[in-house]
């Protein structure tokens, strides 16, 4: 039992990045239609910021808000200079470009930084605490407080706020909302900026378990992209949903069936949902303009 | 596309093969010259795929590593021949392409992506993982053609490179002229309806889901035929040909050039191919550039670079 | 379309012609490393090294009064890339010898390449498999996977220890020591009663570890992999408590280990490293001491980083390739390549290497110490 334990809280640590970066795609989807395979960079960027920030002098803190304000910035640049220029192009077309802009901000990376491995203090310390038989790591909890407070930030952002709802109503409907007055070349930003800024929070919170360095992005990307798929692309409830679950699966066949396939497991769900349940777990019926 | 394009095309594609030697300062250039014709040959089914179709796949380079594998293990656990276990490797693929198939082409847009995604994943993964059969992740060697070997004892006394530099431009050359008949074909013609409008094409009787499952196919041999000249040139294969990075360089190979041709594919594959070598002196700076032309060539030059600059040079009159 | 297809064969035409060496006479020696992608970890100090050592024989005159000109690429581990550039070396840019080869899949493929041009080829990866059996034309400096695993079970046997449990990466590094160390357990009495696999990449392994914490009689465990993932792996294992003693693989030594896996969950691991870690330690009649400073002071100031023994296979590759050219008397490939096999106790960072036509690598266990980390440092044990 103490096994089952350890088991989910793997899975729900990892899980909780996951269901950043999903939120991520998440957001930008809902935006602007696009999938952005460059979010896994953002992440990457959020940590290697920090590290670099940090050894440079400044307090972590502050180091890791100036990461996460950069970062915001990165992914603005990323919407004026690659996703707006090429609006309404085929989704090949969206797929290559936001493949190219990961490649680059990679690219960067390496240049700026360096092809090493870095980490930073945990937040309140390694020791590991006890739950019902099994151990955690504090920043675990960060992580996965991170994750829950970003989701109801974003709830509360979306329902209450003018600005949330502009938002939304811009996803629903770009032209109606742009009829009814609401600027949607600010949304798109803004939309961009608050995807960047939750990947590098994701980042920040993370590399002291997992480490950083400037490839990390792609293979963060593939995994967040399943677990949006999973909850269903467009769905912040399902990005959460599903980045969890997706933690929680990997870690159950790495426990119980092999630990050899377990980075199978989320390719293996993932096809399973695209044919039994096609838009996730948290399907929005979708209707096709004929 | 008229009768006298595809000649055309077939016959500069000819002549660039043939004459290039001539300009080679040393037997490295037949290398990255028969690398390209190899990358070409699968792009060449991307095209009909994504330019003919309409569909999109970022898994064809699990078709790759089937062709590829089979040439390694056919040998070694089946006692074929190569060239016997390279066709073995196309059939496999055409009937995974078709099992695999049928089910995910009801996908569309990003969700297609994402099944052909975790099915090339998946491939890559298993040819990874089962060491003891395949090799693991260093990889497996695989037996010689033998063709070179023969044609020695007929007279004709080729260097490895030279070889395969021939062998691999037939290769595409004869890929090329399929494809181009694929076009003008009754099943061509309905490929690029379907691409149009699957809606519409629906309306005038065309069974779309057996045309998409066919142009799936038969992309997926392509790629299983590169992967089988990929892995018999190299003498050794590792299971990155099956990977995910593999298949975004394919896709973006095809695009980049100009999906909806044969010249077009061959353009771009050529174009990826040469520029990491050229860029060497830049090494640092690779990946750098190489985001930067995925991302400029898609915003500004959408069709392609080769389609795009035919028209601009022959004044936007269509 | 004809216009378009024309300027099409003309930029192929330009692009091919691009690169023209010119041929000047100094000693052309090539090099295709790892330095991007997922070996980086190893590459970046490889290359590095041969940098630094190129400047070094340069500005003292050079090899028998002729300087050297180093052509490096980058092949990102990928081995279809490092055969193209393999060819290039060899074809292109007429070396007559080829140091590299960061990964085993690469080295496999520049192999027949060396071989067909008649180029000696040092590689710098591990695999058994690239000199058993050996190739007239290939040799290499680090110690094969199989020796580490031989080293790990030497100490295992020697604390008593008989039913251990494995935790592996699933990269060629992991897989290949993996197997060689499930091939030879049996001549040490040991069993392997729990076998667990990782992904390089792959955030936490606590899953895995749980199980091996739970499997009965465990007496000790080892991880076999490199870069990031013994770093988790050694977190997670602090983690969740488990006290058996902890083996690590050559793979993981550097300084940059301790300091990612971090002081405390570090403390106690053992692993197979050479004299390069412990250097300040080695006693003053050790043969290796003044070699292993000499590195360190060259390296660690120049790039500002604790040296690896990654770097040390680079440096005792050109060390060997240097010594051999000098001995040879002449730069034609063939003779280079005999001189390599003469190699007779030449003093490297690795060890002290003596080749012959069947050995070459030229290297045994002795070269390997057992060391373990007391307190962030390293320590010799036996």
């Amino acid at each position: 039992m103490p096994e089952l334990m350890q088991f989910l809280l793997s899975g729900i640590t990892v899980g909780a990045v996951y269901a950043l970066i999903a939120l991520g795609f998440t957001i930008i989807y809902n935006a602007s239609d696009v999938v952005n395979f460059a979010q896994g960079e953002f992440v990457m960027l959020g940590g290697m910021i920090t590290v670099f920030t940090y050894a440079a002098g400044l307090p972590l803190p502050l180091a890791a808000i100036v990461a996460i304000v950069l970062t915001a910035g990165v992914g603005v640049l990323l919407n004026k200079l690659a996703i707006e220029p090429a609006r309404g192009a085929p989704v090949v077309s969206l797929i290559i470009i936001t493949i190219g802009a990961s490649i680059f901000i990679r690219g960067v990376a390496q240049v700026v930084f360096d092809k090493q491995l870095h980490r930073f203090p945990a937040f309140s310390g390694d020791a590991p605490i006890a739950v019902l038989g099994a151990t955690i790591l504090p920043q675990s909890l960060w992580v996965i407080a991170g994750a829950m407070a970003v989701f109801v930030g974003l709830y509360l952002f979306f329902t209450r706020t003018l600005l949330g709802r502009a938002v939304l109503a811009t996803a629903n409907n770009r032209m109606a909302a742009q009829l009814v007055g609401i600027n949607t070349k600010y949304v798109m930003t803004l939309s961009f900026a608050l995807s960047a800024a939750i990947g590098a929070l994701g980042g920040v919170l993370v590399t002291p378990i997992t480490l950083v360095s400037y490839d990390v992005g792609i293979g963060l990307a593939l995994k967040g992209f399943a677990a949006a798929m999973l909850g269903g692309m467009g769905n912040p409830k399902g990005a959460l949903v599903g980045g969890i679950l997706l933690g929680i699966i990997e870690a159950l066949t790495a426990g119980y069936i092999s630990s050899q396939y377990k980075d199978a497991a989320a390719f293996v769900v993932i096809i399973a949902v695209l044919f039994a349940m096609p838009n996730g777990l948290f399907a929005k019926g979708s209707t096709d303009r004929v | 596309m008229t009768r006298h394009t595809k000649l055309v095309t077939l016959l500069v594609l000819a002549a660039l093969i043939a004459v290039a030697p001539l300009f080679f300062p040393s037997a490295f250039y037949y290398r990255v010259g028969s690398l390209v014709f190899v990358n070409g040959l699968a792009v060449v089914g991307m095209v009909i795929l994504i330019g003919y179709a309409g569909q999109i796949s970022l898994g064809h380079a699990g078709f790759v590593g089937i062709g590829a594998y089979t040439c390694a293990l056919g040998p070694l656990y089946l006692g074929i021949h190569p060239s016997i276990a390279a066709v073995l490797g196309a059939i496999l693929s055409a009937v995974m392409a078709w099992l695999v198939g049928r089910p995910i082409l009801k996908l569309k847009g990003y969700y297609l992506g994402v099944a052909t995604l975790g099915f090339g994943v998946l491939v890559s993964m298993v040819l990874s993982k089962e060491g003891a059969i395949t090799g693991g992740p260093d990889g497996i060697a695989v037996p010689d053609l033998g063709l070179r070997g023969l044609l020695k004892d007929a007279g004709l006394n080729l260097t490895n490179a030279e070889f395969w530099y021939a062998f691999a431009g037939l290769a595409l050359l004869l890929g090329a002229w399929i494809a181009l008949n694929i076009y003008n074909s009754p099943t061509g013609r309905a490929l690029r309806a379907l691409h149009g409008s699957e809606v519409a094409a629906r309306t005038v009787g065309i069974d779309v889901p057996r045309l998409k499952l066919q142009a799936f196919v038969i992309s997926a041999v392509y790629a299983s035929a590169a992967g089988s000249l990929l892995a018999l040139q190299n003498k050794f294969i590792t299971p990155d040909a099956a990977g995910f990075m593999h298949s975004i360089e394919m896709v973006t190979m095809a695009v980049l050039g100009g999906a909806g041709s044969v010249l077009g594919a061959v353009f771009g594959a050529a174009i990826l191919t040469i520029l990491p070598q050229v860029l060497t002196v830049f090494q640092e700076y690779e990946y750098i550039l190489l985001g930067l032309v995925m991302m400029l060539v898609m915003i500004f030059l959408p069709e392609g670079i080769l389609p795009s600059i035919g028209r601009r040079l022959r004044g936007k009159s269509e | 379309m004809k216009i378009s297809t024309a300027l099409g064969a003309a930029t192929l035409a330009v692009t091919m012609l691009g690169p023209v060496g010119a041929a000047q006479a100094e000693i052309k020696i090539g090099a295709s490393l790892s330095e991007t992608g997922p070996a980086g970890y190893l590459g970046v100090p490889e290359g590095q090294t041969i940098r630094m050592m190129v400047k070094e024989i340069n500005d003292a005159g050079g090899i028998n009064g002729e300087k050297i000109k180093l052509f490096i690429y980058d092949d990102g581990g990928d081995p279809n890339k490092a055969r193209t550039f393999a060819t290039r070396l060899v074809e292109d840019d007429g070396v007559v010898a080829i140091v590299g080869g960061t990964t085993t899949g690469a080295t496999m493929s520049i192999m027949p390449v060396a071989a067909e041009a008649k180029v000696p080829f040092i590689s710098l990866a591990g695999a058994i498999e690239i000199i058993k059996p050996v190739q007239a034309w290939t040799f290499k400096t680090p110690h094969t996977d199989r020796m580490a695993c031989e080293k790990i079970f030497v100490d295992m046997k020697k604390r008593g220890f008989t039913k251990i449990a494995m935790i592996s990466g699933s990269d060629g590094f992991g897989a290949s020591m993996r197997k060689q160390c499930l091939d030879v357990k049996g001549n040490y009495g040991i069993d392997v009663i729990a076998d667990e696999i990782y992904g390089p990449q792959d955030a936490d392994m606590t899953p895995q570890l749980t199980k091996i914490k739970n499997a009965p009689n465990v007496q000790a465990v080892l991880n076999a992999g490199f870069g990031q993932g013994p770093a988790v792996v050694t977190r997670n294992y602090a983690q969740l408590a488990i006290k058996m003693p902890f083996y690590q693989s050559h793979g993981v030594a550097s300084g940059e280990f301790i300091k990612l896996a971090g002081k405390e969950a570090s403390e106690g691991i053992r692993l197979p490293g050479t004299a390069l870690l412990v250097a300040d330690l080695l006693s003053d009649s050790d043969k290796q001491k003044p070699v292993v400073l000499a590195y360190k002071k060259s390296y660690e100031p120049a790039y500002n980083t604790p040296v690896s023994t990654f770097g040390g296979y680079a440096y005792d590759a050109m060390q060997i390739l240097v010594d051999s050219i000098k001995r040879a008397g002449s730069t034609k490939p063939a003779a280079i390549r005999d001189a390599i096999e003469k190699t007779s106790g030449l003093v490297g960072t690795t060890g002290i290497v003596t080749m012959s036509p069947t050995d070459h690598l030229g290297l045994d266990l002795s070269a390997f110490k057992m060391l373990e980390i007391r307190n962030g440092n390293w320590t010799i044990v036996e």
